[in-house]
């Protein structure tokens, strides 16, 4: 037996379960064929993140006299943007290496397929360096993650030059002037926000009727909004026919409401999902079970072949960073003999563009959906001091209450800093907090966060600021 | 003013005697000097002071029964100046405890309590109930007391679907056999026949209402067998002389002594039959608790050999005998008597042929010794003389099977018969 665990893949889901196995005295490795940290961390959250910091200071730069402040000849260099965002990505691949160091977890580079063996299937690994390397463990973790869907039947498909997914979109030569952004869930948001907030003229197509469709109603429609008056345009229960490329950009025909439609652009990002990295790996011969692109697994990550488990995006919805980790952790808990506890807990979404989008829980629409009798809380950042303050009046706080229980079911929030508070109502959720300990929480003046407390209040109708 | 309650000396304690108190009013009260003597259904123990001050009032007299833990017993002054509280009558009270929440070990409900769910999971190591607000709200407006719900949060927390999956009233999830159950109601004496006057009343002690309550409950709700074998021990009593030839006078090895050293390698060798049951699995022990059936004044105690597979049988020998005489003078420390994990009684010393005891909770299984002696016995075709010694191992059917049972007496037979096989 080589190693007690061999995790496959070493984006937030492998390396954090790794980690934690050796915590827990595990002998571990961890298979990766690209960069340490996966997708998040290099071709995902962390840059991205670093590109709409740079777009928001920029944009801001521009409202600077709101503040008394003047500034002269604003400018961008768009390749230190770009070099900026790279450098942040290089810093944390360094920092997860470092980690596997401390830990004392074997980092094998190359890429791996399962094989049948006993007590875990063999994986067989096609070294970066030339040559393979096979290791049998006791167990073995899929974290392979997913990658961008692509329709290459109607032209979506990345070509590096005028059609990009998230990965072509992280490095471009320049900021396109006209950008058509394909699909309006978080990744095609934060593009369309942070090419906007450079100047270029962006128009964003969604097939459902609303942007945002996983959020709630209102918050889809605030952002819509608010989006709009940056100017950004919208296509919504639109859907893409065909993508077609000349020299002279994209064409991208369009079917809106029986009515056919024309778009051109420079350049189209296409964000219309993801799929999960489930080929190449020697699934089938083992009889691990899939479902469309993600491997099915029981409530601790186990896929029903004996000694395989599999967490994170390959492992379905949501397709999100810190859900890999949290499935990660509890994953190898239970291997180890633990009674984790970790995938009862909700998980929080966030989108960062201007302005943030933050949410826990069941939607309104989704716990009338359910039969619940709800109460249901808002706040605006329009009405509260330190929004005010800030020049950061847009957005709001929703809550969704259980009304027979007093249970938290759903937070929602749009504006300014609302991705740093909604763990609040996070802990809460976790917590089985009701509206009573909530209420009874003292918050400090003056921050956003006492939306929270307002909203919460709202809710039964003691709100004290409305 | 401080209050002096009536502690709890080991977490089954719900209450005691006041045997003695070493002070009287007025007298000065260090930290850690012994104040009184407490009476509990195990023992006599010591009880120390934790604060200091001068006693400024006895609340309940040396003597008094049945005091209930967390009562208020005494008051000290501490110099603090802080008004006395008016005292109160010593009853226990629950306020009381409420008012200086010492931690009061599994405190089970007053046996008076009617309500058939009273019994606290065994997650209950003290009073307090980890529970989500929400699984309180919930259990709240159900009529469910939460310390019949078993908790499937982080550390057993409770939390809303484990109270919504638990019904009002219903039985513990966990550990059935351990609530404690109301005495058992039998027709009175006069109705069966018997004339008042014809005998003499025993007032019931503490002991014996733990054992009565322990022993009913184990022998109803646990489903219990007997395996019986006969063991042959001329070699066994021959090693013992020679041992004891060669110890000298400071130990001298029992036949006891062996067994209760061959039962703990045979648990070595046969973990399954080490073993209790719970709800959340059959719990495997790692090491062989050997506790061994003392008979004192009023009762039974069951002192525990710790680890005895890793004890040879003079430091065994030495061991069983200082606790059976602590034993005798009810000087046992709960941990001395508390969390064995396979028994032995032993009524050899009254010639008794054979008997199967009664599981003792929750421990998989208990061993019966019976008398050595010398018996007929058949070797191929010839009726031979040999020394043979009957025991009876009663198994937990919950987690020692019959087959289970059966492997631990084929592995305890050798070593007993020829006790050289305990080198190997």
């Amino acid at each position: 037996m080589d190693f007690d665990l061999i995790v496959i893949g070493s984006g937030p889901g492998g390396y954090v379960a790794a980690i934690r196995a050796a915590q827990l005295g595990m002998k571990t490795a961890i298979v990766e064929r690209e960069a340490l940290g996966g997708i998040c961390l290099n071709w995902g959250c962390i840059p991205t993140k670093a590109l709409l910091k740079s777009g928001e200071l920029y944009e801001q730069l521009g409202h600077l006299d709101s503040y008394g402040l003047s500034v002269q000849g604003r400018s961008y260099d768009f390749d230190k943007v770009v070099q900026r965002s790279r450098g942040v990505a290089k810093t944390l691949n360094g920092g997860v290496g470092f980690l596997m160091k401390k830990n004392k977890i074997e980092v094998i580079e190359g890429t791996a397929k399962l094989e049948k063996g006993s007590p875990a299937p063999k994986v067989v690994i096609a070294l970066k360096a030339g040559g393979s390397r096979t290791v049998q463990a006791k167990h073995v973790i899929l974290a392979t993650g997913a990658r961008a869907r692509t329709i290459p039947a109607i032209g979506l498909e990345p070509d590096g030059d005028q059609v990009w997914t998230y990965r072509e979109a992280l490095v471009p030569k320049s900021a396109p002037k006209t950008l058509i952004v394909i699909g309006s869930g978080a990744i095609g948001i934060e593009f369309a926000s942070f090419f906007r907030a450079l100047g270029s003229d962006v128009t964003v197509i969604e097939a459902m009727d609303r942007i945002l469709p996983v959020e709630d109603e209102e918050v889809s429609k605030a952002a819509h909004k608010v989006f709009e008056r940056r100017g950004m345009k919208f296509r919504v229960g639109a859907t893409v026919k065909k993508l077609t490329k000349d020299k002279s950009g994209v064409s991208i025909e369009l079917e809106s409401g029986g009515k056919a439609e024309a778009l051109k652009a420079d350049v189209a990002i296409v964000a219309v999902g993801i799929v999960g990295n489930v080929e190449n790996l020697g699934l089938e011969a083992l009889g691990v079970k899939i479902d469309k692109t993600h491997v099915v697994i029981d409530d601790n990550g186990a896929t029903g072949v004996p000694g395989l488990y599999a967490i994170g995006d390959i492992a379905g919805p949501p397709w999100l960073a810190h859900k890999a980790s949290h499935e990660g952790i509890h994953c190898v808990e239970h291997i180890a003999g633990l009674k984790p506890t970790n995938l009862h807990s909700p998980i929080p979404g966030c989108t960062y563009s201007t302005p943030q989008v933050a949410s826990v829980g069941l939607t309104e629409a989704q716990a009338k959906a359910k039969g619940l009798d709800i109460k249901v809380g808002r706040y605006p950042f329009k009405n509260h001091g330190k929004n005010i303050a800030s020049g950061e009046t847009d957005g709001f706080v929703k809550t969704v209450f259980d009304a027979k229980t007093g249970a938290l079911i759903g937070a929602h929030m749009i504006g300014a800093e609302v991705t740093e508070m909604i763990q609040g109502f996070v802990i809460a959720m976790t917590m089985e907090a009701t509206e009573a300990e909530l209420m009874a929480t003292c918050f400090p003046h003056p921050t956003m966060s006492e939306a929270m407390h307002e909203a919460t209040l709202d809710a039964y109708g003691r709100a004290i600021h409305i | 003013m401080t209050d002096i309650l009536m502690p709890a000396l080991s977490p089954t304690m719900e209450e005691g005697n006041l045997a003695k108190w070493h002070i009287k009013v007025g007298d000065k009260v260090e930290s850690g000097q012994v104040i009184a003597e407490i009476e509990t259904d195990k023992a006599t123990m010591e009880v120390e002071a934790v604060d200091e001050g001068v006693v400024t009032e006895i609340l309940v007299p040396a003597g008094t029964e049945g005091v209930k833990v967390n009562a208020l017993i005494a008051r000290l002054d501490d110099g603090s100046g802080a008004p006395a509280k008016p005292a109160t009558a010593p009853q226990p009270a629950p306020a009381k405890a409420e008012a200086a929440p010492a931690p009061t070990a599994a405190a089970a409900p007053a046996p008076a309590a009617p309500a058939p769910a009273a019994a606290p999971a065994p997650t209950a190591s003290g009073d307090r109930v980890f529970a989500s607000p929400l699984a309180k709200r919930l259990a709240a407006a159900k009529g469910l007391d939460l310390k019949s719900v078993a908790g499937s949060g982080p550390h057993g927390r409770i939390i809303a679907r484990d109270v919504d999956g638990a019904k009002p009233g219903a039985a513990p999830a966990a550990q059935t056999a351990s609530a404690p159950s109301a005495p058992r109601q039998v027709l009175s004496l006069e109705q069966l026949g018997i004339a008042p006057g014809s005998y003499e009343l025993v007032p019931l002690t503490n002991m014996r209402k733990t054992i009565a309550r322990r022993l009913t409950d184990s022998f109803r709700d646990i489903p219990h067998f007997p395996l019986t074998i006969d063991l042959e021990i001329d070699r066994l009593l021959e090693a013992r002389q020679r041992i004891n030839g060669i110890l000298g006078n400071d130990v001298r090895v029992s036949v006891n002594d062996i067994v209760i050293r061959a039962a703990a390698l045979a648990l070595k060798k046969v973990p399954e039959a080490n073993a209790s049951f719970t709800p959340d699995g059959i719990a495997i022990h790692k090491h062989a608790d050997i506790a061994m059936a003392v008979a004192i004044d009023g009762g039974l105690i069951t002192p525990i050999i710790r680890a005895a597979e890793t004890k040879g049988l003079a430091q065994i020998s030495k061991e069983s005998k200082d606790l059976a005489e602590r034993a005798r003078s009810m000087k046992l420390k709960p941990e001395e008597y508390q969390g064995g994990t396979f028994s032995v009684s032993n009524l050899g010393m009254f010639g008794i042929k054979s008997f199967a005891s009664i599981i003792n909770e929750p421990q998989g299984a208990i061993l019966s010794v019976g008398a050595g002696e010398k018996r007929a016995v058949v070797r191929g075709d010839q009726v031979v003389a040999a020394t043979v010694m009957t025991v009876t191992l009663t198994c937990d059917h919950r987690v020692v099977d019959g087959a289970i049972g059966a492997r631990w007496l084929q592995a305890f037979k050798p070593l007993i018969e020829d006790p050289i096989a305990m080198l190997a």
